[in-house]
């Protein structure tokens, strides 16, 4: 099946970073969608819908105008409300609690296994979905479904790679990016060298310092709990991977220690950063200002294989869960179905240029990554992830540890050297002991 | 046995209406019950709410059963949390004491006849105006470790050759937000303050003067004694605004580098709020109350003394 041509997609990308409304052609999609659709929306019905604030304008207006041809087609008011991701989690967590609140929220991470209870089960939407359009990949299945229910839907992941001068590396003596952690090691010790070094984030930083330290821990070996959930970060794996990473933070940038989320962007887009972490929202941004003496000489590439020998990378997924306490269901249900067929998914993925990846198979294909060689990484984000809880259990201990800053925490410490990493593992097991407690 | 005829109760019902509105008791408590409502709905009801939250396991989602004083428990021994209360001390302590200082220090010279006076009352109060958010991200910059414009005009100085790592080092990082805090603080001090020097009489000082008192001898025995009841107001506000600080840290460092600048006040927000702990989260919030009360306590009770006051001798 052929799920988008290219002429449509930038037909309709087009018009959405116009910021124009959704357009005839839309709206007659939408009309015909509605008609034919499994999930009949509620008798004037209306939905609330709760999503975290867009980092790509042109993915907020991709997405804006979906929702009103949705509208239009159906008759089923969508008031759309942005929170970040800070203020929009605990207004999921509080709606959930009081049986109140927005119908649908596009949440982060694998919350809805906070409150599984007050979700409506989503299994008639994932598995038409899933038989229409080639599958959805493993890792997006194991964290929407709880036993055999679909409490979410995965409606994207975001893909956090590194981001790097492609001249400072060929400087620092590499033709490409370098495949394993002992060639990152001496890329960075290189880049270091040639007055253009690289810098991590080691402050609190939800995003990308959860993304590279948890990098670290898993690609040695290292991980928080056992698959019965036992804590066993305080581990020679562990403290290998925090032995590299003294080693590495060597060659930073001087300030990385207190860097947030916005902080690496910052210093890479003025040019003094030439290698860290991040979405693809710093070349998108050097695009956009057309700061073409970064964005041309930028690149993105996989993390490199540590000592465990494959992949072991963290990115963040997004999924959307309906309410219990929604009045309508089938509505919530048909949006999100209606913004995943190709026309519609096709659209949002093309405005969201490489920030947001697909859980389902056939848009592996699609011209989002292959139109701009540059966003190829983060199309294999969905295949590459490993979940937050990596051999654990989904839950409220995996969560507490993760936004706890354990793994942040306990790798900074290795990186600044204000522990030793025997020390540092040892605090964090004792950390995270008090969440996994029975 | 009397008995009473319906026009004979009709009398005692309104005798007893009349008595009752006349009565000073209940009339002071009826007219006191719509605060006392507000009060109970809007202060004791979360406080207490709060308090039984400590006492069970409850998390984001999902109710708790009551654990009794285990999230204490565990706290006791968690270093996160023991580093916290060292920090939000410090934190208090500091940023206390120095806007205090600097607070009475700017009252004074706003007490004298300057000119543009209003107007420069008015430039003092700017930094207590501004949102905090706001301010926060103004020091954020400030402090920023690659664009800090203190380490750049240090550096164009030729003073320095690189950045300063303000927020990176944990000790750089805690004194740079007192520092931030202090800045925000001062005018809220200084302005109350000023409010209290303006009631002292212009005769005492110029009886002291006669007297040959020194400008010392006036301050230490006329101005200190007379603003103390506001001193004493002020502080204890000014302690409790900084105990509970959260918003400069939360967006400033979320609590980094390595957990060196987190208050009990944003350790509670991380995590009963992002990591869904609600049972701990409100544990850290409640072992915040004995502090606060006894910040209170050594207000009322030290520093409001009337006799001291007066120039007598407490008992």
């Amino acid at each position: 099946m052929k799920i988008f041509t290219r002429r449509d997609i930038l037909k309709s990308s087009a018009g959405a970073a116009a910021g124009v409304v959704a357009g005839p052609a839309l709206l007659q999609a939408a009309q015909a969608w509605a008609a034919d659709s499994p999930f009949t929306p509620e008798k004037d019905a209306s939905i609330r819908l709760l999503r975290w604030k867009h980092f790509v304008k042109s993915e907020d207006e991709a997405f804006m105008a979906l929702v009103d041809a949705f509208s239009k087609a159906t008759g089923v008011a969508v008031r759309i409300d942005n929170e970040g991701f800070e203020d929009l989690r605990p207004k999921a967590a509080v709606a959930a609690s009081i049986g109140k609140g927005p119908d649908i929220i596009w949440t982060i991470h694998a919350d809805p296994h906070l409150y599984p209870d007050s979700l409506v089960e989503m299994n008639d939407v994932a598995d038409y979905l899933g038989g229409k359009y080639g599958g959805w990949y493993p890792i997006a299945e194991f964290y929407s479904k709880r036993g055999d229910s679909w409490i979410s839907i995965p409606y994207f992941f975001s893909g956090n790679f590194p981001n790097y001068r492609v001249s400072s590396m060929k400087a620092a003596g590499f033709d490409s990016f370098p495949g394993d952690t002992d060639g990152f090691l001496k890329l960075m010790a290189g880049l270091k060298k040639n007055g253009t070094p690289g810098g991590f984030a080691l402050g609190n930083a939800s995003g990308d310092g959860n993304c590279w330290t948890h990098w670290i821990l898993w690609s040695h070996g290292g991980r928080m709990v056992d698959e019965d959930d036992n804590v066993v970060i305080n581990s020679k794996e562990t403290i290998e991977g925090l032995k590299y990473v003294n080693a590495m933070a060597q060659h930073f940038l001087p300030g990385c220690a207190s860097w947030l989320d916005g902080h690496n962007n910052k210093a890479f887009l003025q040019g003094e950063c030439h290698l860290t972490n991040n979405g693809i929202s710093i070349y998108a941004a050097a695009q956009r200002e057309n700061m073409t003496n970064i964005s041309e000489d930028m690149d993105h590439a996989y993390w490199p294989v540590g000592p465990v020998g494959k992949p072991m990378e963290f990115h963040v997924q997004f999924p959307m869960m309906v309410y219990k306490h929604s009045p309508n269901p089938m509505a919530a249900k048909a949006f999100i179905a209606w913004m995943m067929e190709a026309p519609q998914f096709n659209q949002h993925l093309q405005g969201s240029v490489g920030y947001l990846s697909h859980p389902l198979r056939a848009y592996d294909d699609h011209p989002v990554w292959t139109e701009d060689p540059k966003r190829k990484a983060f199309r294999d984000t969905v295949d590459r992830t490993v979940p937050y809880s990596h051999s654990g259990s989904l839950g409220n201990a995996a969560s507490s540890v993760f936004a706890d800053f354990v793994v942040v925490n306990m790798v900074a410490e290795a990186a600044l050297g204000t522990k030793t990493p025997e020390e540092a593992a040892a605090d964090a097991q004792k950390r995270a002991e008090r969440y996994y407690r029975s | 046995m009397a008995v009473l005829s319906a026009s004979g109760r009709e009398v005692q019902q309104v005798d007893w209406r009349k008595r009752l509105l006349h009565n000073r008791t209940f009339l002071g408590l009826l007219f006191m019950l719509p605060a006392a409502a507000l009060l109970l709905t809007f202060l004791t009801f979360p406080l207490g709410y709060g308090v039984w939250i400590s006492l069970t396991d409850e998390k984001v989602g999902r109710g708790g059963a009551f654990v009794g004083l285990e999230n204490y428990g565990w706290l006791f021994e968690d270093s996160v949390f023991w580093l916290s209360v060292f920090n939000t001390f410090l934190y208090t302590v500091v940023a206390s004491i120095i806007k205090f200082v600097l607070g009475l220090w700017l009252a004074m010279l706003l007490n004298h006849h300057l000119p543009f006076k209003a107007f420069l009352r008015a430039i003092v109060l700017m930094p207590f105006i501004v949102p905090t958010v706001l301010s926060a991200l103004a020091f954020w910059w400030i402090y920023d470790s690659q664009d800090s414009v203190i380490s750049w005009i240090l550096i164009e100085l030729g003073l320095m050759d690189e950045t300063i790592d303000f927020l990176g080092d944990p000790w750089n990082a805690r004194w740079s937000v007192i520092a931030a805090n202090i800045w925000r603080g001062i005018p809220f001090v200084a302005i109350t303050l000023l409010a209290g020097l303006q009631t002292i009489s212009p005769s005492l000082y110029e009886a002291a003067t006669i007297d040959g008192a020194s400008e010392w001898q006036r301050f230490r025995h006329i101005t200190l004694p007379l603003l103390t009841p506001i001193i004493a107001v002020v502080m204890t506000f000014s302690v409790l605004f900084t105990f509970t600080d959260f918003q400069l840290i939360w967006v400033m460092t979320r609590g980094g580098p390595i957990n060196a600048t987190h208050l009990m006040a944003t350790l509670s927000y991380q995590r009963a709020i992002v990591g869904g702990s609600l049972g701990e989260g409100a544990a850290i919030a409640t072992a915040m109350i004995p502090f606060l009360l006894a910040a209170i306590l050594f207000s009322y009770f030290g520093l409001q003394r009337r006799k001291w006051q007066q120039g007598g001798r407490d008992d």
